[in-house]
This record gives C-alpha cells, structure tokens and sequence, in this order.
C-alpha cells in the first residue's frame, strides 16, 4: 500500500558515501505468496536498526535475502557497493554480513570456545583446515568476546549444555567473532527474561560503531532501551520510519502493529 | 575428546588433545599381541584376522564418514570393491604370458583384453589405483551430490542404489569381470607366491601395520581443526554455511578418505581371500559394514575395529553353524544396538554414549538413580 512512499523515502535518504547496505526494490514471491514486496532499506555504516512489523510482516525474510538463504524474485541488495544478490550464502558472510538465527544456532557438541573459533577464524576456506594453531589476533579475539557476553568461565563446556539465555549470547558472541561489518540480530531477546533483555540491549548497543546492526525484535521495553530507529514493515511493504517515541505514536503503526504487540507485552 | 584451544596453552602442538596414558598402553599390548598372532593362532585363524583387520580399514574410513560427518554412507562396498578388482586384474595379468588372456575371458570367447584391463598390467598402476580409483570416484560421485545439497537419508538411498547397480554391471559384463563368480584362483602378488606361509604371515603384518597407520592418521586428522569443523557440520550445516564456510568440500574430503581406505581394504581382503566378487561388494555386505561400525561405535575408531572383528567372528560362528540364521541375527543386533546402545562398544567404556546402556549399567552397578 505504501510502494510510493517506499520509493521516495529510499531517494531522499541514502548519501552514497557512508552507504553499508542497500535493498533496493526486492519482491520474494513463494508461490504466489508476496513475503518482501518491492521493499526497499538502506543502513549507513556503524548505526543500529531495528525491524518491527507483525507476524508474517516479512521481517525474517528480509534476512534471509540479504543473506542468500533466500533468493529475491526482483530487485537488488547492494553490499559495499556491491551486488550481492546471487551469490553463495558462504560467500556472502565472507565479505562481511552475518547473522544470528531466530533460534539459537549454536553448534551443541562443541565447546563455547571452539564454536566462538570457527567463527571468529579468517581463512574460511577448506584446505586452512588442515593448518595447526590460530592466529593470535583470533584466540585474543575470543577471549575479549568470551568476556563480553559473560561466557567466560563456561568456555569449556558443550554449547549444548547452556541455558537458554546463554546461547543467545553465545551465538550473538559468534555473529560478532566474524568481524562481519553488518550483524543481522533475529529476535535476540527470545525467550529471556527483564534482566538479561537488559544485558542484551547494553550488549548490541556496545556493539554499534564498530559494526552496523539491523535487529528484528517485537519486544517493546527492549526497542526502548535500544534506543534506535526503527523501521516498520507490513505485508512485505515498507510502512513506517522513525524514532521509537514517533512510531509508538503513530496510528498507522498502531492499526497494523503496536495494539497487537501491547497486548502481547505482558507475555512477552 | 577435547580439542579447544586455552589461551595459555600453546595452539600449534602437533598433537593436542589426543588423549595418551592408560590408553596407550592398552593399545600397545593390542598391536603388539596382533603382531605375536602368526605364532599364537592356527593358519585359517590367521587368515580370518587378516580378512576382519582389513575390513577394520574399511569402517575407520567411516568412522570420519558418518560418525564425524554424519553422512550415512549405505555403498561401501562398491569402493571396496574396486579396491578388490584392482589388484585381481592385475594378479590375473601377472600370471599370463604375452598374448594370453585370462581363462574366463577366452571360456566368454573374448579375442582381446578390454582396454580398460590394459593400465593393471603395470604393478604400479594397480597400486595406486586400489586408492586413487575409489578415491577420485567418491570425490566425483559425493561432490556432484554434496553440492546439489543432497543429504540425510536421500544420500543413502543413492549411494545403496550405487551398490546395487554395481554389482549388477559386475555380473552383467561376464566376460570382462568374470560375472557371478568374480575373479579367483590367484597365484602370485609382486612375484611373491601367494600360497605359502611367509607370504601369508608378512600380508597379515602389512594389513596390521596399515591398521595402526590408519588409526593414527585418522586420529591426528580427527583432531584438527578439519576435524571439528567436520563435526560442527554434522551438528549445524546451516549454521557453519552462515559463519562463511562452504560445508560441501569438507564432506567431500571425508568421503573420499573413506572411499580410498575402503579400496585399501578391498585390495587387502582380496589377496587374504583369493576371491573377489560381486556377492563382497553389492547391498547387503554394504549395509553390514556400516552394522560392523554402529556395533563399534561410529565415533571411535578402536570402536569400529572392534565391531568389525567382532560382527564378523560372530558371522563366521553362526552362519558356519546355521547359514540361514545369520541375517537374522545381525538385523537383531543392529536393532539392539541402536536402540540400546547408540555409542556402540564404544560407549560402554566411554562417557560418550552417556544415554545407553553403559551409562545404564554403570547406574545400575554404581546404584545411582538419575
């Protein structure tokens, strides 16, 4: 309902310098089923997004297209100034995008250690495998994460013995150990209580700067303590931009959203 | 086992992480016990051990394959296979004299040695090829599915549709395989006599000998960062693809190992059995052979030696007693075991089949009730 307006907040908005990423137009189209429909979103480098927008908004698939688990119908996403669009999910992380699944995707029956090793190793090409030790700059890389996502003394244990809460940190440990330039963050508050929601809006907001992070989150208390813009989508269409004050004062955003979600908050 | 590296450890040590000590010294007195055997045990019996250790090679290979990458590999057997029918070509060859042909080909009325026979000629050839010829295969073979992103069960089915259309080529093309009956009565392997005791002893200690290799080998590779990357995606394809790895030519290393030691174990069977055929290579022995490695323990490598020396003992016990029970009973055991037993033999003496029967038993034993 709002592919004019999509089109002309992407022209005003997007100084071609600072430019880290760049959806441009992208339909996914399963089966007849619009999940993304001509969305478009640019992020500068080093600022914090989040994504909001009810169930089936299309919010997770926006993901998985800038990742290239799934692949767009029509329209680009350009990386770096690059597009990225068609090429292998692998080799997009490589040149700088990751991200955190809905559900913890922690590898169980590795160490905390050893999962926060593959990712944070540089050479991710197979025949490095075969090379003993690691660089030094990756081993002091996993200790500083270690002790920013409170994991520090559980580094021996198998990740799939943490607790719920823990392998969210873990695997945003993990996101963040590949250096990616862009950290896709889906739901990263799942399934945790006030005080580690807390711990997780200081974690990602560390996090800025250094990377640029786009996070989906319905949680409401947590966008407010992220402090960020936020974008809203509905039906796989671009809806809404602003601060979180502005969209929690929207009505447009209230019709499709913010009701549910109220309602919602007590549970969540 | 542990491969993680702490900071204050230093990373690059060669071995790290391989457990020493206890056991150690257990497997010391195994191998040298295994080299005593020639004079311990009766010459059938030797000739028994060396056909189970080689067949050891086979399931060390899936060990790395399925235990390690949790590809479920249901055509060993063609591997092995071709391992086997690489040195038969060439013993059969050996033992001709110019412009002879092997006597199933002149019974078959062929007039010339097909050209694929030609390269086994040379023993070099024939050599390597018990490898590279499984061995480029598999990486052919589980490239070509790996990257189409086949996996799990439809894996398997393919790879048992492979053991069945190979044996089936085996018997098709009688006069260039020698059909059913595959090829036998060898005399001679490098110009040693195959038929006297010296040749039997010193094939029973190459096989040995390549078992210890093998197992170390596999272990040092087990433990490095291949190894656990191997692992992670067994454990979490999708995960190390979004972590910026491509997860196929990692697959396909494991299973061209595995393809290779299963050749290396074909070639070995072969020259301790004087027979290679299509009944060796087809379904059903493929599926025994991952049953030898599920009763082991598919993530321990003395595991699966010990289940293949042990499967195949109790085969040669019952289906010499009563041939028409041992399927049977083999179907029985894979069942017990899978249910009961998921870490194998190996998970009796091991925490790592810490929901089985041995973590069962030691409660039982120990009387904790958890």
């Amino acid at each position: 309902m709002n592919a004019q307006a999509t089109a002309s907040h992407i022209g005003t908005t997007a100084p071609a310098s600072n430019l880290l990423l760049a959806v441009d137009g992208v339909t996914v189209d399963f089966d007849g089923f619009k999940a993304l429909n001509g969305f478009s979103l640019t992020l500068d480098r080093g600022t914090l997004r989040v994504l909001i927008g009810p169930n089936g908004a299309g919010k997770s698939t926006l993901c998985d297209t800038i990742i290239g688990r799934v692949r767009a119908t029509s329209g680009r996403v350009i990386f770096k100034g690059q597009d990225i669009t068609h090429l292998p999910e692998h080799e997009i992380v490589r040149r700088g995008v990751c991200r955190k699944f809905q559900t913890p995707g922690v590898l169980p029956g590795l160490s905390v250690v050893d999962n926060l090793m593959i990712a944070a190793r540089r050479d991710r090409r197979w025949w490095c495998s075969f090379q003993r030790g690691a660089a030094a700059e990756e081993g002091a890389r996993v200790a500083e994460i270690l002790e920013t996502t409170g994991l520090a003394d559980r580094g021996r244990v198998p990740a799939g013995t943490l607790a719920h809460g823990e392998k969210q940190w873990l695997e945003i440990g993990m996101v963040v150990a590949t250096r990616a330039d862009l950290l896709l963050l889906d739901e990263p508050t799942a399934g945790m209580g006030p005080a580690e929601t807390s711990q997780t809006a200081a974690l990602i907001r560390r996090l800025v700067g250094q990377h640029t992070v786009l996070v989906i989150d319905h949680d409401m208390s947590f966008l407010e303590q992220l402090d960020a813009r936020v974008t809203v989508m509905h039906q796989g269409q671009f809806l809404k931009e602003g601060s979180v004050a502005a969209i929690r004062g929207d009505p447009d955003v209230a019709a499709v959203y913010l009701g549910r979600a109220k309602e919602d908050g007590h549970h969540g | 086992m542990d491969m993680s590296m702490r900071k204050d450890t230093p990373l690059s040590r060669p071995l790290a992480g391989i457990t020493l000590g206890r056991p150690l010294t257990l497997s010391l007195a195994v191998v040298v016990l295994g080299a005593l055997a020639p004079w311990l045990v009766s010459a059938y019996e030797l000739n028994l051990l060396a056909r189970f250790l080689a067949m050891a090679l086979l399931a060390m290979g899936l060990v790395l394959v399925w235990g390690q990458g949790g590809v479920l590999s249901l055509g060993q057997g063609v591997f092995f296979g071709l391992g086997g029918y690489a040195i038969a070509m060439h013993m059969k060859l050996a033992a001709l004299g110019d412009g002879e042909l092997p006597d199933f080909m002149v019974w078959s009325g062929l007039d010339a040695l097909p050209w694929w026979w030609v390269p086994f000629k040379s023993p070099a050839v024939a050599l390597l090829g018990v490898v590279l010829v499984p061995g480029v295969l598999a990486a052919l073979f589980s490239w070509a599915v790996f990257r189409r992103r086949v996996g799990g069960v439809y894996f398997a089915l393919i790879t048992q549709a492979l053991a069945l259309a190979f044996a089936t080529l085996l018997i098709s093309q009688q006069p260039s395989t020698g059909g059913f009956n595959g090829l036998t009565d060898f005399q001679t392997v490098m110009g040693m006599d195959l038929g006297t005791p010296g040749a039997a002893r010193g094939l029973y200690w190459l096989t040995l000998a390549l078992v210890v290799a093998v197992f170390l080998g596999l272990r040092v590779l087990m433990a490095s960062r291949y190894g656990t990357l191997l692992r992670a995606i067994r454990d979490g394809e999708n995960r190390i693809r979004f972590l910026g790895y491509d997860p196929t030519p990692f697959k396909v290393v494991a299973f061209t190992i595995g393809g290779a030691l299963a050749g290396l174990a074909g070639a070995l069977f072969t020259l301790h059995a004087g027979v290679v055929s299509p009944a060796l290579v087809g379904v059903v022995p493929s599926i025994e052979m991952v049953i030898w490695v599920a009763v082991g323990g598919r993530n321990s490598l003395a595991g699966a030696i010990a289940g293949t020396l042990a499967v195949n003992l109790a085969k040669d016990g019952v289906s010499s007693a009563f041939p028409d029970l041992w399927l049977y009973a083999l179907g029985l055991v894979f069942v017990l075991v899978v249910t009961l037993l998921p870490g194998g033999l190996a998970g009796l003496v091991t925490d790592a089949g810490g929901t089985g029967l041995g973590k069962r038993l030691q409660s039982l034993v120990v009387g904790e009730t958890k």
